[in-house]
């Protein structure tokens, strides 16, 4: 057993090791003649802060083993190999046509069992036109879509079991109470969740016999949630969960939506709001004029526009993008919707350098903001537009 | 199975709670039945019984109205998109339509033949079972062809343009407001083309003849091809959304559920028994085929 006694003999020498440093120092610092006991408790003291520095040692390497796994996985993920995990969602190459106009041009992305997965983008994008092939609801043009294993077209009643969806354009006949509803619907699918604790757990117990045209926008919403939950579902499809609602009402849905991540369901959503992309979703896809244009997790999207801080002024009159871009501390300015967006390295510096390049052209400043990048930041980089056109 | 009885369920609820529905359904057929009874009929029993054939078929052929409504405003709200996410057939939504009218209007008819006893002792309604025969499938037929001009048309307005126009033909032209034999001998003709004019005329041979229904058979086969067809097409032409642009020959499909009753029109015109028939009714129960001030007198036969 070669093994077990190096074991052994290591565990030796550390503990010699240690045995020696401590008889050094208290032989330093107390005379030889004091007592067993007291040689043992200073030896002791030591001993701990050594053990203590190990330790920390030791969490140091599992941490950066941690991080390389993590890469090592990010990167087979990136690579499409390596990885032991299955999409639950794959679409390569739709194409959605209205006529026309061609809504949706070669969409490729996969979402994965467990994930929240954004489709961030201005209206009309070609997001609703999406995610509404994969629920079955449209049929594509081109490409290819899988949900849950299931072609959306070929097997529309086996996929519309193991999905739930909350829908941008619909509602609910007037007089229809709410208990009724989600009662009807769970009485449409195989798998069902008891419909009273959906209501409980979306705060419309109370509301259980109002009709649906006495709902808030909030409650219609919660509403809307828990029916898409009726089924259990193993992709959640929300298109646009919180347009048109008020401030409030909108972080009601996230604390819901982020509920249902914790609870490792796999949800892919759409919204044109950037706090929601941020705040909701493990990786988020840009996507503009029916094209993914980028796509990655939050962090790394904004990883895009580098470590520059944002500075968008408006001014009175308007000047070239070029002289604000030889600005000290700037490394490059953008002009979108009238305003001009600097990206900064220093930030102090710059703005500096801008009150005085502006005092010399006889500009003025109206208004000047500054903030980190975030993934609006990404689209404008992107597109030269504002996400919200 | 299951889907359809829910989705019927709720539809009767609903409508149920409608206040529009109450009027269309229990108000208006009993205007038109105290109407008839008292102003057409006199209250005389004999006429009573034959007034009732166009009171029943006007309580069945309202039917259409409210289902392509409903499915019109189903689907413009954006409703019939949300059950289209759930697995459910056009099939269950069409059908679970029917069935539901069918248990709503059912009531009402029945709250008609108990009044005509009871406030008008008539004593004799023919053949009640001919009498149901021929009231469900009025039902599913007039119900069905509501659905097709639904699946056709996008919006109320349209809808109701339709409605109007086909409401008002099928009341006026086929003995449902002015017996058969009271009409101008051209539109006599016509209105051997609807389906309405088959569907009185049988109510009138059943109650007044004592028809059993399967001696109708020209009116039951024909109301029975019709139901079908109308089925057929409307689940065919089934849309969820309002976005879905109808194929290009869908409005022809449409114009197809009218068929059985061409080919019928002309075969009745020919043979001219219908119209013999009904004269002859009138003339029993009305007397001279004349049975009231607002016949148009210029034009009697």
């Amino acid at each position: 057993m070669p093994a077990s006694s190096t074991g052994a003999a290591g565990r030796r020498v550390w503990r010699n090791g240690l045995q020696r440093h401590s008889v050094g120092f208290v032989a330093s610092k107390a005379p030889a003649q004091e007592g067993d006991r007291y040689t043992s408790f200073e030896s002791s003291t030591f001993n701990f802060e050594q053990l203590f520095s190990f330790f920390r040692l030791l969490l140091d390497l599992k941490l950066i083993t941690e991080n390389l796994e993590l890469r090592v996985a990010n990167l087979g993920y990136h690579r499409g190999f390596l990885t032991m995990t299955n999409p639950v969602l794959q679409v390569e190459n739709l194409v959605k046509r209205y006529g026309e106009v061609e809504a949706v041009r070669g969409v490729s992305f996969s979402v994965e069992e467990g994930e929240v997965f954004g489709l961030l983008g201005p209206n009309g994008a070609g997001k609703t036109s999406t995610i509404e092939v994969l629920e079955g609801l449209r049929v594509a043009d081109g490409g290819r879509a899988t949900v849950c294993g299931l072609d959306p077209q070929r097997n529309p009643n086996e996929l519309k079991n193991e999905i739930g969806a909350v829908l941008q354009a619909t509602s609910l006949p007037d007089k229809l109470r709410v208990s009724e509803a989600i009662r009807l619907f769970a009485g449409f699918y195989k798998r069902t969740r008891n419909p009273n604790e959906l209501l409980r757990r979306f705060g419309l117990a109370e509301k259980r016999h109002s009709f649906y045209n006495q709902l808030s926008g909030g409650q219609k919403q919660r509403l809307a949630l828990a029916m898409a939950l009726v089924n259990d579902p193993r992709v959640l499809f929300l298109d646009e969960p919180t347009a048109g609602l008020d401030p409030q009402v909108r972080r009601e849905i996230y604390t819901i939506i982020e509920e249902l991540k914790r609870e490792k369901k796999t949800i892919v959503l759409t919204t044109h709001y950037i706090e929601e992309a941020e705040k909701l979703c493990d990786r988020v896809a840009i996507i503009d004029h029916g094209k993914l244009i980028a796509s990655g997790t939050p962090r790394e999207l904004k990883q895009r526009s580098g470590d520059t801080t944002r500075v968008e002024v408006r001014l009175a009159k308007p000047t070239a993008k070029e002289s604000l871009c030889k600005l000290d501390g700037v490394a490059d300015a953008l002009e979108v919707d009238g305003a001009y967006v600097l990206h900064c390295q220093r930030t102090a510096p710059a703005i500096v350098a801008l009150v005085k390049y502006l005092e010399a052209q006889g500009n003025e400043l109206v208004s000047l903001e500054i903030a980190t990048p975030s993934l609006e930041d990404v689209f404008i980089e992107l597109t030269g537009r504002r996400l919200r056109d | 199975m299951k889907t359809i009885l829910k989705l019927a369920t709720v539809r009767i609820r609903i409508t149920l709670r409608n206040k529009t529905f109450l009027f269309f359904s229990l108000v208006m057929p009993m205007a038109i039945f105290f109407l008839y009874t008292g102003v057409l009929a006199r209250g005389k029993p004999e006429a009573v019984r034959y007034w009732m054939g166009p009171i029943l078929s006007f309580t069945v052929m309202g039917t259409f109205w409210g289902l392509s409504m409903q499915l019109v405003t189903w689907r413009e709200q954006g409703i019939l998109r949300r059950f289209r996410l759930a697995p459910i057939a056009p099939s269950s939504m069409i059908i679970s339509s029917i069935l539901a009218n069918y248990l709503l209007i059912m009531p009402t008819v029945i709250l008609e033949l108990l009044l005509a006893r009871f406030i008008y002792n008539v004593t004799s309604f023919g053949n009640l079972i001919s009498v149901f025969v021929l009231v469900i499938l009025g039902i599913t037929a007039f119900g069905a062809m509501g659905l097709v001009v639904a699946s056709v048309t996008n919006t109320m307005q349209e809808t109701q343009i339709i409605n109007q126009l086909l409401w008002f033909a099928l009341i006026f032209l086929s003995g449902a407001t002015i017996p058969l034999a009271a009409l101008p001998h051209m539109v006599q003709r016509i209105g051997l083309f609807l389906p309405a004019t088959y569907f009185v005329y049988g109510l009138q041979r059943a109650m007044l003849a004592d028809a059993h229904w399967y001696t109708l058979g020209t009116v039951v086969v024909s109301l029975l091809a019709w139901a079908a067809l109308a089925a057929f097409i409307s689940s065919q032409l089934f849309r969820w959304e309002p976005e879905v642009k109808l194929p290009r020959n869908a409005k022809l499909w449409a114009v197809a559920t009218i068929l059985p009753f061409v080919l019928l029109g002309i075969w009745s015109n020919q043979n001219g028994k219908v119209l013999s028939t009904s004269a002859n009714m009138a003339s029993s129960y009305l007397g001279e085929g004349r049975p009231t001030e607002n016949t148009p007198p210029a034009d009697k036969r």
